[in-house]
């Protein structure tokens, strides 16, 4: 007896279901945003706070010798907009916590989906997310005198901010996966603060204080701020911009590894 | 045993929990404690060369005069971490069992503010303890030193307040956790952390007005140069007239929340 046709689809290549799996991911997060009100806007307020709040205490120390630039606006907004990354980041790692709690996690761990699948979803949801404070405290800062940083400028603090949340992102993953409760929420933001704040945020690397100028040396994200500042104070060389790339590429690398490690202990 | 002393130990018993509560939840203790400290350390380190600018008070060092905001900061913060615990016992139903029992419902409110002023004293003592260890000097001694501490647990009762009032009003954790970028605003906008004549405006204008600067100014005063009768009396000024206006709000919030349950 001849066997009835059994009709078949064409498999769907793998970097392709892949890139799906991440689409999707993504979706989901943007979902949140549009349908939890409010879901965006602690991550907006809290660096366009920082913002404002720095600016007006402590603007007046432009007038100390060796500040490069004359406005406190220009010198500080990419330092928010990357606080702005941060806080995103964190957030998607509390998210993470949120969704290994209410077992969501569970459940894609069981689909076909590789683990690296999984936490790329996470990592480029909040990177695409961190353009959103970013945008928010640059318009405020341009709209009080910051100056415009040119096309350049801008593309490359752009893209500080972006792997900055990438950054922030696997960090906080890395906690979620590795505490499974949204209540290491404050390790995942605090953690994000401190390598943020401890580098030429407040003042150039000459005026800082002997410890915090040293732990600035040795902090990558010294690289990375000053990269994104460029164009508010200076021109933007390439000189200034690979160092940032070099630090991001390496930040990226050792956390997302951790990260990868951790969901790939995750078991069901 | 009488009355008093009846609702003396409701008032400590839930002091205590409140307490407790806070240094088992990691993000209740995180606020209080370890954002201060971080940003206290940060700002003294970024901005320490402030002290060279014309205009700025003579201090021995800028973490001598950063340790009041950083009081102010976690004083803050303790009020409205307390008024999230107090939204999750509503959130959670604990409140209404407390409701239910045979104690004033005054003594509710009263103890979870013990426990958000007791909070307000760690911060202190904390920051003290910071200080010190860090060579900041304290020029009004242990009497100036006290005081400071006085004025920062009192604020943290007086903040929690309005912590508390807003918990029972809404019984929403979510949204008195909301109100935290607005406690960093009000800080931002007095003069917690750098001198008010030294602000730009329009934060200088607004810090001139903000109670938070008098009670700023009443803890800083002790530390940087000793205690100063003007400088107190405005700070406990500032801190009788929120006393006022939380446990005002409070007691409206606690007859809503009885009625509607």
């Amino acid at each position: 007896m001849e066997a009835a046709a059994i009709p078949t689809t064409a498999a769907i290549p793998a970097w392709r279901a892949n890139l799906a799996t991440i689409g999707a991911l993504m979706a989901r997060s943007k979902n949140e945003l549009v349908r939890v009100p409010g879901a965006a806007i602690p991550g907006v307020l809290a660096p366009t706070i920082f913002f404002l709040g720095l600016n007006g205490v402590f603007g007046a120390l432009t007038q100390l010798q060796g500040f490069e630039t004359g406005t406190y606006e220009s010198f500080i907004v990419p330092v928010s907009m990357l606080q702005g990354a941060g806080f995103t980041g964190a957030a998607a790692g509390v998210n993470l916590a949120r969704d290994i709690e209410a077992g969501w996690l569970d459940r894609l761990l069981v689909s076909p989906a590789p683990r690296w699948v999984l936490l790329a979803g996470t990592v480029l949801a909040a990177s695409a997310r961190a353009l959103i404070p970013a945008s928010f405290v640059l318009a405020i800062a341009l709209a009080l005198g910051a100056g415009f940083p040119g096309v350049d400028g801008l593309v490359v603090c752009y893209l500080m901010v972006a792997s900055m949340a990438a950054v922030a992102a696997c960090w906080g993953s890395f906690l979620a996966l590795r505490f499974k409760s949204q209540s290491a929420a404050p390790l995942m933001q605090a953690g994000m603060m401190a390598l943020i704040l401890t580098t030429t945020a407040y003042a150039p690397l000459a005026l800082l204080q002997g410890w915090l100028q040293d732990i600035a040396r040795v902090n990558p994200v010294t690289e990375v701020v000053e990269a994104a500042r460029q164009g508010f104070v200076g021109e933007v060389t390439w000189a200034e911009t690979w160092p940032g790339i070099l630090a991001l590429a390496a930040l990226l690398a050792v956390l997302g590894a951790l990260a990868l490690r951790e969901m790939r202990r995750t078991a069901v | 045993m009488s009355s008093f002393a009846t609702n003396a130990h409701i008032v400590r018993a839930l002091g205590m929990r409140s307490i407790r509560q806070t240094f088992r939840r990691p993000q209740l203790i995180a606020p209080i404690i370890i954002f201060p400290t971080l940003l206290l350390a940060i700002q003294t380190g970024g901005a320490g060369g402030a002290v060279n600018l014309p205009g700025f008070p003579p201090v021995q060092s800028f973490l001598q005069f950063m340790l009041a905001g950083a009081m102010m900061q976690s004083m803050m913060l303790a009020g409205n971490s307390g008024g999230i615990a107090l939204a999750v016992d509503i959130e959670m139903g604990f409140t209404d069992r407390l409701f239910s029992a045979p104690i004033p419902r005054f003594a509710i409110v009263l103890g979870r503010l013990a426990g958000t002023a007791a909070l307000g004293l760690f911060g202190a003592i904390w920051f003290f303890a910071i200080g010190l260890i860090f060579g900041a000097e304290i020029e009004g001694g242990v009497p100036g030193a006290l005081l400071a501490t006085a004025l920062v647990n009192a604020s943290a009762l007086a903040v929690g307040a309005i912590g508390a009032a807003i918990a029972l009003r809404t019984g929403s954790a979510s949204v008195v956790q909301g109100l935290f970028p607005l406690v960093l605003v009000v800080l931002f906008l007095s003069s917690a952390f750098f001198p008010q004549e030294l602000m730009i405006e329009p934060a200088k204008t607004i810090a001139a007005y903000n109670p938070l600067s008098f009670i700023a100014e009443g803890v800083r005063e002790p530390m940087i140069s000793g205690i100063d009768a003007t400088h107190t009396l405005e700070a406990v000024a500032a801190i009788l007239a929120i006393v006022l206006l939380g446990l005002t709000m409070s007691a409206r919030a606690l007859r809503h929340r009885l009625r509607v349950g």
